[in-house]
């Protein structure tokens, strides 16, 4: 269960963003991406997904590449990314739910109300999510985290920005357990939240060359 | 993946049930511009009767093409497009369900008004059977070349009129068939050519365009 990448690079436009990344994270290891705003922490992680293609190199999962094992590699993948998926029209467990049979899983309305129930939702979970706020529209799109059978990777887009202290905690437990399970979590933060992994490897994505 | 398709199409049914304003207002569209014709051209039966086949045909079209835009904006915009592309399930079948999704809300009330429409052109009644049996194997066509238009623009600055200069060309054989079968009927002809015809553009269009909706919602993400 490893995840690789090999001399990824990314460029934006004509500009190189980065380049010569080598990454290695294997069962309950976590990686922090770290840099300023602009440097391509959501680019890599975007690459890390296969949702967008490297100017050059390769990411790998188990070995081989994710691009020749899609189906393996999304079954084993949660992305929370800046977008959260969140539906205005539908109520908060409806919304979980439906983010979870997308990604081809299953989940029941008991399964969701518990998992809203992790997150601090458990009193908004009939309510229409365009009444909700900025945060509780977060905490839904992190509620799948909470939800069985847990996937192995997890590639979180600043999954603390807009949370109070009370969630950061209840996520950064949620991480924390999923890594002592063998998980593994890529994610970014400009907070200072440490997972407590077997490994945390930190990556600083500072360009040498200011924009 | 059948379960995937039929949750899809369950999913974007129920957010059509939230918003039915957006369903209405294509069937008010086609309502409405039907109806403006026989005010506009002078109450003459074999006139209208005539023209019917091809206004009726063209309202349809211009409707279902009203509701184009919404089948993957607003999917894009909130970020559940990208959690389709990162499924475990094929892409394909997701972009299959939601044109099946935006048939029944746009394309299926459409078939179902326009005997209604087809009335006061004073259409007799088997060339209205022939307009419903054309509508039906047509709209489903219009939904899914429809979205491989609305795929190609998406995020696209006025995505809105280019939808429809790169799908209205495509929609012209659909039109010239179904159209063509009603006109045949009332002229006393076999109608079963242009409706066969009609099949095959479906089974074509079925086979092809969600793999190619998809091909290109991929791109608009990247």
């Amino acid at each position: 269960m490893t995840l690789q990448a090999c001399n990824l690079a990314a460029v934006r436009g004509n500009q190189p963003l980065f380049s010569n990344i080598d990454l290695e994270i294997t069962a309950g290891e976590a990686l922090w991406l770290s840099g300023s705003n602009g440097c391509g922490k959501t680019t890599l992680l975007r690459l890390l997904c296969g949702l967008s293609f490297p100017a050059e190199g390769q990411v790998n999962w188990n070995g081989d590449s994710i691009f020749s094992q899609r189906e393996d590699y999304c079954s084993n993948l949660i992305y929370c990314g800046h977008a959260s998926g969140v539906k205005d029209d539908l109520n908060a467990w409806e919304n979980l739910q439906v983010s979870a049979r997308l990604a081809g899983k299953s989940c029941s309305q008991k399964e969701a109300l518990e998992a809203l129930a992790q997150m601090g939702l458990a009193s908004f979970a009939h309510l229409p999510a365009r009444v909700l706020s900025q945060g509780q529209r977060k905490r839904i799109a992190l509620a799948r985290l909470c939800l069985q059978p847990t996937v192995r990777l997890l590639i979180l887009d600043e999954p603390f920005s807009a949370l109070d202290q009370q969630a950061i905690a209840a996520v950064s437990q949620r991480l924390n357990q999923h890594l002592t399970q063998g998980g593994m979590v890529v994610y970014t933060t400009h907070q200072e939240v440490a997972l407590q992994a077997k490994r945390l490897h930190r990556l600083a994505l500072n360009r040498a060359t200011p924009c | 993946m059948l379960k995937a398709l039929v949750y899809v199409v369950r999913r974007d049914l129920l957010l059509a049930f939230r918003r039915r304003a957006d369903v209405l207002v294509t069937l008010f569209f086609f309502m409405i511009v039907s109806a403006l014709f026989p005010l506009g051209v002078g109450p003459e039966p074999a006139l209208l009767r005539t023209m019917a086949p091809g206004i009726l045909w063209v309202g349809a079209l211009l409707a279902s093409m009203l509701s184009l835009g919404r089948l993957f904006a607003l999917d894009f915009a909130d970020g559940t497009l990208e959690q389709m592309l990162l499924s475990a399930e094929p892409l394909s079948v997701m972009v299959t369900g939601k044109v099946l999704a935006h048939w029944l809300t746009s394309g299926l009330p459409l078939v179902l008004v326009a005997p209604l429409l087809a009335l006061q052109f004073d259409l007799p009644g088997p060339a209205i059977a022939v307009l419903l049996a054309s509508l039906l194997i047509g709209t489903p066509v219009l939904s899914l070349l429809g979205a491989i238009g609305a795929a190609l623009t998406l995020g696209v600055r006025g995505g809105g009129v280019l939808v429809a200069i790169l799908v209205l060309p495509l929609y012209v054989p659909i039109l010239i068939f179904g159209a063509g079968a009603v006109g045949a009927q009332l002229n006393g002809l076999d109608s079963s050519g242009h409706l066969l015809l009609l099949g095959g553009l479906l089974a074509a269009s079925a086979a092809l365009a969600p793999w190619a909706a998809s091909a290109a919602l991929r791109i608009a993400l990247e």
